[in-house]
């Protein structure tokens, strides 16, 4: 198994039954429904799913950004360097944050502070982590802006967000999130945003400033096709839930949830021809207001049977390092 | 940038002349006689044709306006009929206690003003954010002069902490100066402090919801630096515009103030100049106020570049 290039003992973020709340008006929805997964040193995750599929909330319950009114992480781990990240005070988790496991965001155009230069907001992060003065920090975001490969990072480096593309913007973000060489990378959806020749640099960008790095990363989308393309293991999340974890070869070879299965038919592909109509996922994702009986996918599931709409399938391991959450997976592995 | 300083200075002289116009006219489309008003009831036949003798009243008008304006610009603007004095001189007189006022106003109001409506904001629904909404109906809701009798109460005829009223030039000491403005400064603030914290809160509210505040935290960004760095500079145009607002509002307020507080500042000098009818000084001030107000606009809107850059003109 050439294809593993981490072991085991090498774990880096330790998920535990992570479980988030949102609270509405009356109501509570279960975000996150207690997730446990890990992330080995200098490996790229993918997390998959469709909208509100708990991806955006797994990364942000991780480092604690998720708005305090109305979220709270109610039960978990999150366990980094023997830390229980949750454990920490504010003041500890300032330091984590942009230092050890920085994050970049969906869509640039808004996540850059407008009136600052982008120098300056890079040479933030490098001030508030590692104390030195504001002008070697400048300097610092100058050497940052060269290694996403902005040209002309001598002038660059004192434009504002509004003077630079959105593919640009997504580099100064990268830019700012590596100029503290974190261990963990956590990357929510970085390429949705822009346009699709410019969603290809990125993505090699960010690749490639990971193997110069040995940077973990967290790797959020909803694009198969760009899991393929970046990941080493892949995540796939349904209503909350991780349903399938495996190498990404095991995945695209074997899916074994019958939501990876569909989920990899409703990917358009070449070879099928112009003709045939791309086919969707039926029925509608379920509401997480409401409690979940049995399978969350059964409503949807071609397969299901009388014991998916009872009980809770849990992940298990159903091969060797690939896990599902399918009461079915032997039978419908090769169907 | 210059061509916009240049056009706004255009509008500016097109705004005062309006305002000249105007006040010209409000003292020869009073009824009656102006020169009879001035005069008062009890006058001679002789007094009130003196009186128009002096104020060239039986020149034709337009020739009345471009005199008015040319004495203007040479810095005459004309002798107080009650003082018999230069309006200039008298107003000069009556500067400082005013200036002091206003300045201390607006630091009061602005820096409290902005840091409640911060915190408020921070914290949106809780215990200061509650505390500064019923603050602000009051601070809104009840005038000046009420608020300044409540405070001489209080503070200067029960506890004797601080004198209840006067003024104390500041070449007789800061100290003595900076006591006897505290009740006036407060009285005529609270107001304008909640003003500006209630705009603070609403334009912070919105800016802390925005994606790059999230950058902002997750690059391990403190709560001051995300409030006073990050978020205060986004939220304030709006801020700076109320800001502006107050300090031509405040101008209204300074009249009140000084009275309840019987402070000998302009403010006085207008009350009894209207209830003298003395014309020079009202126009003066008048003529003057507008000036001040067109000169803060301008300022207002140069400020917005530098807290902005996408702002250019």
């Amino acid at each position: 198994m050439q294809m593993h290039k981490t072991i085991r003992h090498d774990v880096l973020l330790d998920v535990r039954s992570l479980e988030t709340h949102f609270y509405g008006e009356e109501s509570v929805t279960r975000a996150l429904g207690g997730i446990s997964f890990q992330i080995m040193k200098g490996e790229t995750v993918g997390v998959v799913g469709e909208s509100g599929c708990g991806k955006s909330v797994t990364a942000l319950s991780i480092l604690r950004l998720l708005p305090k009114l109305t979220a709270r992480t109610v039960g978990g781990e999150v366990r980094f360097h023997g830390q229980d990240l949750l454990k920490l005070s504010e003041q500890e988790m300032r330091k984590i944050r942009g230092g050890k496991i920085a994050m970049i965001f969906q869509d640039p155009m808004t996540s850059l502070n407008p009136v600052y230069t982008v120098g300056h907001q890079i040479a933030e992060a490098v001030q508030i982590h590692t104390g030195v003065s504001r002008s070697s920090a400048l300097t610092k975001a100058e050497e940052m802006l060269r290694f996403v490969r902005i040209a002309d990072p001598e002038r660059r480096v004192s434009n504002y967000p509004y003077e630079m593309s959105g593919g640009m913007r997504q580099r100064v973000m990268i830019a700012m999130a590596l100029a503290c060489s974190p261990e963990v990378l956590i990357a929510d959806e970085p390429t949705t945003a822009l346009d699709v020749t410019i969603q290809a640099q990125i993505l090699r960008l960010i690749v490639d400033l990971k193997e110069r790095t040995g940077t973990a990363v967290m790797f959020i989308t909803h694009d198969l096709g760009v899991v393929a393309e970046t990941c080493q293991r892949v995540i796939v999340m349904y209503a909350g839930r991780i349903i399938e974890q495996a190498s990404v070869m095991d995945l695209f070879a074997r899916p074994m949830h019958p939501y990876t299965q569909a989920l990899m038919r409703s990917v358009p592909d070449r070879r099928r021809g112009r003709q045939s109509r791309l086919p969707e996922i039926p029925g509608i994702v379920p509401n997480l207001r409401d409690p979940i009986i049995g399978c969350s996918f059964a409503p949807r599931c071609p397969f299901a049977i009388d014991i998916c709409r009872e009980k809770t399938p849990v992940l298990r391991e159903i091969e060797s390092g690939h896990t599902a959450a399918c009461w079915r997976s032997e039978e419908i592995v090769c169907a | 940038m210059a061509g916009y300083v240049f056009r706004r200075l255009v509008s500016a002289i097109a705004v005062m002349a309006m305002v000249g116009i105007f006040v010209f006219l409000l003292l020869r489309l009073a009824p009656g006689d102006p020169a009879a008003i001035i005069a008062g009831q009890s006058a001679t036949e002789e007094m009130i044709a003196a009186i128009r003798e002096q104020l060239g009243l039986n020149d034709p008008m337009p020739v009345q306006f471009i005199r008015w304006v040319r004495d203007m610009l040479g810095g005459d603007f004309g002798t107080s009929i009650f003082a018999g004095r230069p309006v200039l001189e008298l107003l000069s007189q009556r500067l400082e206690p005013t200036v002091s006022l206003a300045i201390l106003t607006m630091i009061l109001a602005v820096t409290v003003g902005v840091s409640f409506g911060v915190l408020a904001a921070w914290r949106a629904g809780g215990f200061v954010d509650r505390i500064l909404t019923a603050f602000s109906a009051l601070g809104c809701s009840v005038p000046v002069f009420v608020i300044g009798f409540f405070l001489i109460y209080f503070f200067a005829v029960r506890t004797h902490w601080l004198p209840v009223q006067g003024y104390v030039p500041i070449g007789n000491g800061i100290a003595l100066w900076f006591v006897h403005l505290i009740l006036p400064t407060v009285a005529l603030g609270l107001g304008f402090i909640a003003f500006i914290a209630r705009v603070t809160r609403a334009s912070m509210l919105e800016v802390l919801s925005e994606d790059y505040m999230r950058t902002a935290a997750a690059k391990g960004a403190s709560s001051y630096a995300m409030l006073f760095h990050h978020a205060l500079k986004n939220a304030g145009v709006p801020i700076l515009t109320v800001v502006g607002i107050s300090f031509a509002y405040l101008i209204g307020g300074v009249v009140i103030t000084e009275t309840v507080f019987n402070i000998p500042g302009i403010g006085r000098l207008v009350v009894d100049a209207i209830n003298n009818r003395d014309y020079p000084i009202i126009q003066s001030v008048l003529i003057l106020t507008s000036g001040l107000y067109v000169l803060i606009n301008l300022t207002v809107d140069l400020t917005y570049m530098l807290i902005d850059p996408r702002i250019r003109y």
